[in-house]
């Protein structure tokens, strides 16, 4: 009794001195921040100037400001049009490639490369792609015959350009789905085969749900990245043109640091927490239903 | 784990099926070229135009090959950029997150991994939850903490908060470290070892392929940010390789100097396609284990 007392506590004791470091950040780097972002957010405060109580007026001014609504449509129909295809082209990718084909080690790798270029550098290239007097993309669509729009220099079609270019990076959600598809034991599909079941029968029936934790995984993840698209709006266009891609941390990011206006962003800020938060649960719940876990044990 | 070996090359493909040209797979290759063509062509005119004059980037249509080899425009960012600088800044800030990131997220995974402690999952629940934690919910609170420590404007707020781990990376060396066999460690306490020494000499060496992966991604995660480098540094001697060439679109130039916004990002790739040149064997492993939960 003792015994398997005494072993407990040792077990308790060195996880919680592995732990420490990840303990330690969680509360000084997330728990703290999340907490006092909560108080500002009923502040009104500069960050220089102690903050001063003003209940929820940060919370009324938000939804009164025409910006922060046009933040919201923005990020969106960003997320809303970007993430669901980005997701349908990497899965269509990952399904094309596993298959015993020639050449499909370079296609993987090619297909991949875009996603090491994320960042700043994307940006600056296909600054130039979209431009419309000398870039790229019309060019090519001048190969058949097709007047370009001037892209990033419209706001009819500046977030279009945007959503087009973050298809480029598709190829990091492949490598996920080919990773789990590879997973799908292959005898599975041969029973079904000798059953007499098409390729369409044993996607739907087999593969995609083998699948599933995958994809649920990357809906999860593609959606919170979206919600914080900031480097695109930031290098290529500055929320323009006239606020066409004004991206919700986009504003975030000015109204803190460019205006100084600390409460009024915390309380942006938790908009998007509970957004994010609400978004995740609600997914989650509806694929409990569809999602297959092996071995039927969910986490 | 098993997914890690069922992943190396293997497609699911019937004996049946593979001798007779199936024309799915004649389609499907044809499909694969085009969008291969069309996912390579940017990164083909980013490096030729990186080598066009200044005169030849404004010609329309753009030259597939450059008509003179313009290698100037790969010193001139030197000099327009103050590109040493960037650079180096961005490997110092790179190569601390690595080590700060490895440290302590391989200590805390071995903790979750190995110790059935009082707690363990609601911990491991929390973690997996900050993961979607976004981080520009929690940025200005963060800024107000750092600016009572007098670290703006220091690499400091960039570095470490990477030595209290990062939950993606932890969760991922939790799964790896979970699949070590019980009786490694048994054999390690015989021994004498103490659990600190188990974690270096039995854990970590037999995790190179995690661990590589979290470093990959430790150091493309940090060589890539903008917004926290925008935040905190405000001297230019401080910049970080994002931050710097982010002013290549700024109004300041009257045109756009195409020429550098593209050797710019060859050069920022580099090190990014080196490091998965020599790793990708085991990037790719890594991916598997945080794609498959």
């Amino acid at each position: 009794m003792t015994v398997i007392k005494s072993e407990s506590r040792r077990q308790t004791f060195y996880m919680y001195m592995f732990i420490s470091p990840w303990l330690i950040g969680f509360l000084v780097f997330a728990l703290y921040p999340i907490l006092s972002s909560l108080y500002y957010s009923f502040t009104d405060y500069d960050i220089i100037h102690p903050p001063r109580f003003i209940g929820l007026a940060n919370y009324t001014e938000m939804f009164d400001s025409e910006l922060f609504w046009k933040s919201v449509t923005v990020t969106l129909k960003y997320t809303f049009i970007s993430v669901p295809v980005q997701l349908l082209l990497a899965l269509g990718f990952a399904l094309l490639l596993n298959q015993t084909l020639p050449l499909r080690g370079f296609f993987r790798t090619a297909m991949y490369f875009p996603s090491m270029v994320s960042g700043v550098a994307m940006s600056l290239l296909w600054y130039w792609i979209f431009n419309p007097q000398i870039g790229l993309f019309n060019y090519m669509l001048s190969w058949f015959g097709i007047p370009g729009p001037a892209w990033l220099m419209s706001p009819d079609t500046a977030l279009y350009a945007l959503i087009i270019m973050s298809f480029w990076t598709a190829g990091a959600g492949m490598i996920l789905f080919l990773a789990g598809l590879q997973g799908v034991p292959g005898s599975l599909i041969e029973a079904a085969r000798l059953d007499g079941a098409g390729r369409l029968r044993i996607f739907v029936n087999i593969t995609l749900p083998m699948i599933s934790p995958v994809l649920l995984f990357q809906l999860i993840m593609g959606l919170i990245d979206s919600f914080q698209v900031f480097t695109q709006a930031f290098v290529m266009t500055q929320g323009g043109p006239n606020y066409s891609t004004w991206f919700y941390v986009y504003n975030l990011y000015t109204s803190a640091f460019k205006e100084y206006r600390a409460g009024y962003s915390s309380a942006l800020a938790w908009v998007l927490l509970i957004v994010v938060m609400l978004f995740t649960a609600v997914i989650m719940k509806l694929s409990n239903r569809y999602v297959h876990y092996e071995g039927g044990g969910r986490r | 784990m098993s997914i890690v070996k069922a992943a190396s090359s293997r497609a699911p493909s019937s004996l049946a099926h593979r001798r007779k040209a199936d024309p799915v797979k004649i389609a499907s290759f044809a499909a694969l070229l085009i969008t291969t063509f069309l996912m390579l062509l940017p990164l083909f005119f980013m490096v030729s135009t990186s080598l066009k004059s200044k005169r030849e980037m404004l010609k329309f249509p753009p030259t597939f090959l450059p008509e003179s080899w313009a290698w100037s425009n790969y010193t001139e960012i030197f000099d327009t950029l103050q590109f040493g600088t960037l650079y180096k800044n961005s490997l110092i800030i790179g190569v601390l997150t690595v080590i700060g990131t490895l440290l302590s997220s391989a200590l805390v995974a071995y903790g979750f991994a190995r110790y059935r402690g009082r707690g363990n999952q609601l911990w491991f629940i929390l973690l997996l939850s900050t993961m979607m934690l976004p981080y520009p919910a929690i940025m200005i609170p963060q800024f107000v903490l750092f600016s009572k420590m007098q670290w703006i404007d220091t690499f400091l707020p960039l570095v470490v908060p990477a030595f209290f781990g990062s939950a993606y990376n932890i969760f991922l060396l939790r799964q790896f470290f979970s699949t070590l066999p019980e009786e490694l460690f048994d054999a390690g306490r015989i021994d004498g070892c103490g659990e600190l020494r188990m974690w270096r000499t039995i854990a970590l060496p037999l995790s190179a392929p995690a661990l590589a992966t979290v470093a990959i991604f430790a150091f493309i995660y940090s060589w890539n940010d903008l917004l926290t480098p925008v935040l905190y540094l405000s001297s230019s001697d401080k910049f970080t390789l994002p931050v710097g060439m982010a002013s290549l679109t700024s109004s300041r130039f009257r045109i756009p100097p195409w020429h550098l916004l593209m050797v710019a990002s060859v050069l920022a790739m580099v090190p990014i396609v080196t490091l998965f040149a020599i790793a990708q064997k085991q990037f790719v492993e890594g991916i598997v284990l945080t794609g498959i939960k």
